[in-house]
């Protein structure tokens, strides 16, 4: 088996009126053991193509090869030896988290005890709770452990850490990694671009149901031609500046690859931020422009995003 | 298979399951509880013959006769406070009543009687009335089998149905089936877990039934059981179907709603169903409902064999494997 996942023109329209072209040719190759993450803002279509993948949703056209096999024709199987959590589903309230566990179990041939499953997810102390009483990391890790519990050799995570505190998606994340640490292959969506970047091997940016990069956290950043962003605002600034020719300065000064401006901000993407810096001072100043705001960071993968759409990942 | 029933952990849900239908017993118990007609309520329209006839009508204690002008008494017949009144004029007696009050027909006979009488007439024969209220045959007997058939509709349907669209929004049924669960199981499971709910639920009924109303059971307790078994599972499986596709709790309570709307009224849960036209009793007799009802009724109150019910077993039967199996093909495990 050469890919766990593969899909080649991955179309899916929802009948409606209008008709949603939700994925529109969408290639994706994931292989064994690996950690692939569909990054992209809401809408995007991530959550219809793991769908797809899952067997969920029938596809309109293309092909999909899961684990060797092909929905439709070998559904058990696959089943057998997939993982999932959904976006959004409420496991029973009136359970607790041992009866949960143990009634997912019971759906797979093989699998892990309830027990160890209870401990991969540190849930061990809340195994007589009500799943109603749980808090949203904990309901978050027990849909990852209802997924996990038939030890399978594929797991599919839709958002698994939207919502959550930080300290959660921490866990989270360390509950993923030590999953995969026995050769398991795993996809997950998300649309945080840290996650992306911390716990993927790949990543494929996806945008109005296309993926519009793919790569290494580290090949996707190269992508930008420069590693660092200078952000600015400035106080006395009005209108949109690009169509006054304003930014075309900027886009001069030294090791400037890309100007960007989303919402008064103005994004530079640069080699080096100490030579660009004393430079755009000086020019701020020629033009009487008074900075109101300064931010230089390491580029990340939500700048590859703002780069390839001119618009932000995510709305805060 | 079993482990399903976990699903149905609703400490909320016991009251409605469990008392309802015994609060129903006693309400419709004591409302119609056999009771010797204590008191007949004539009006007399005033007349000088009226006046010296009342004596004569004291005779019977029962009776409470009241003298009003003409427009007074017949108000009262039409607001029920009477139970009938009479015009009387030198030899003739004119009766107002409403037939369809049993109250009323009571009302004239006994009246009649007494007038008839006072006038000089001699009744040739001996009459002695004996009333009918052995156990068996009373209201309460023939009431106690529709409420159990009733419950046993409303709780697999209701109980059913809303678990199956419960799961369905929170996306539990999706995502079950992202799992290797064989769905058949999975659709048995949930019936099942209803069945273990209903059964001593209904015993509980019975045996509320008895011991306050002294309703007795004269057939066999395992074939009793064995009906009730197979009405839970009928129902459920139509509970099923009924839900197999519905997206919100309010379509599918219209829906159950719709169903069992004619059950209710057609399948003789309060009355029987011989008060409808003869040639649509065929059409009663396949509602799921009426075989149940029917089938308890034989059994409990006639000490009929399970062996004699095999037609309206049948019809059950039929009734739950043909919703089971249209529940499994049609449902929508997501949205
Ligand atoms: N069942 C559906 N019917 C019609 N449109 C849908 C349905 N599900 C999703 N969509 C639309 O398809 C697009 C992609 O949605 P989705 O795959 O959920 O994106 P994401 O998971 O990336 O947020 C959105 O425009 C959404 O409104
Ligand atoms: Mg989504």
């Amino acid at each position: 088996m050469e890919f766990a996942i593969r899909c080649e023109n991955l179309v899916k329209t929802y009948a409606g009126k209008p008709p949603v072209e939700a994925v529109r040719g969408v290639d994706l190759a994931i292989r064994p053991a690996e950690c692939f993450g569909v990054l992209g803002p809401n809408g995007a279509g991530k959550t219809t193509t793991i769908e797809i993948l899952e067997g969920l949703l029938p596809a309109t056209s293309g092909q999909v090869e899961v684990l060797g096999k092909h929905w439709g024709r070998h559904d058990q199987e696959i089943r057998q030896r997939i993982g999932v959590s959904l976006q959004e589903t409420q496991l029973s309230d009136r359970l607790t988290v041992y009866e949960t566990l143990q009634l997912f179990r019971s759906f797979y041939e093989r699998g892990s005890t309830v027990e160890r499953c209870l401990e991969q997810v540190s849930l061990t102390g809340k195994s007589r709770s009500w799943v109603k009483k749980l808090s949203g990391g904990q309901k978050q890790r027990l849909a990852v452990a209802t997924a996990i519990v038939g030890d399978p050799d594929l797991l599919f995570l839709d958002e698994p850490t939207t919502g959550l505190d930080p300290a959660s998606r921490r866990e989270l994340w360390d509950i993923i990694r030590s999953f995969r640490q026995r050769d398991k292959t795993v996809m997950i969506t998300t649309h945080y671009m840290e996650e992306a970047e911390r716990l993927c091997d790949r990543v494929a940016i996806f945008d109005h149901g296309k993926v519009i990069a793919l790569g290494t956290p580290n090949e996707l950043i190269a992508l930008l031609g420069a590693e660092h962003v200078i952000e600015f605002s400035t106080e006395n600034h009005n209108g949109d500046s690009r169509s006054s020719g304003e930014l075309d300065w900027m886009e001069r000064l030294p090791t400037v690859d890309h100007v960007d401006e989303i919402e008064g901000q103005i994004r530079l993407t640069v080699a080096q931020p100490h030579i660009v810096l004393p430079e755009l001072m000086q020019n701020l100043a020629q033009r009487n422009l008074r900075m109101a705001s300064l931010t230089t960071r390491h580029a990340s993968l939500e700048d590859v995003f703002v780069n390839l759409t001119g618009r932000q990942l995510s709305e805060n | 298979m079993a482990r399903l029933r976990e699903f149905y952990r609703q400490p909320e849900a016991v009251f409605w399951v469990y008392f309802f239908p015994i609060l129903m017993v006693v309400a419709l118990g004591i409302a119609f509880r056999n009771k010797p007609i204590e008191e007949i309520k004539v009006d007399a329209v005033r007349s000088p013959a009226a006046e010296t006839l009342s004596e004569a009508l004291a005779s019977d204690p029962r009776i409470k006769l009241t003298l009003l002008d003409r427009e007074e008494c017949a108000k009262r017949l039409r607001t029920g406070k009477s139970d009938e009144y009479f015009l009387l004029d030198g030899e003739s007696v004119e009766y107002f009543l409403d037939p369809t009050r049993p109250g009323s027909i009571v009302a004239r006979n006994t009246v009649n009687d007494l007038l008839q009488r006072a006038a000089g007439r001699d009744d040739p024969v001996t009459v002695t009335d004996y009333e009918l209220d052995e156990p068996g045959a009373r209201y309460i007997d023939f009431l106690v089998p529709g409420l159990i058939g009733m419950g046993l509709m409303g709780g697999g349907m209701w109980g059913v149905g809303f678990a199956i669209v419960d799961m369905r929004i929170r996306k539990l049924l999706k995502r079950f089936l992202a799992t290797p669960m064989k769905k058949s199981h999975f659709l048995m499971g949930v019936m099942a877990s209803r069945l273990v709910f209903m059964i001593p639920e209904m015993i509980l009924l019975i045996v509320f039934a008895h011991y306050a109303f002294g309703v007795e059971i004269y057939g066999n307790w395992l074939a009793i059981i064995f009906v009730v078994l197979l009405g839970a599972t009928q129902f459920s499986g139509i509970g099923l179907l009924v839900a197999s596709r519905a997206k919100t709790l309010e379509s599918v309570s219209g829906l159950m709603n719709l169903v069992m709307l004619p059950m209710w009224t057609l399948s003789g849960v309060f009355f029987s169903y011989e008060r409808f036209p003869e040639t649509v009793w065929p059409i009663i007799r396949l509602l799921p409902l009426t075989p149940l009802i029917d089938a308890l009724r034989a059994i409990m109150t006639e000490g009929a064999t399970l062996a004699s019910q095999w037609q309206e077993l049948t019809i059950m039967t039929a009734w739950g494997v043909f919703s089971f199996a249209l529940a499994l093909y049609w449902f929508r495990w997501h949205d």
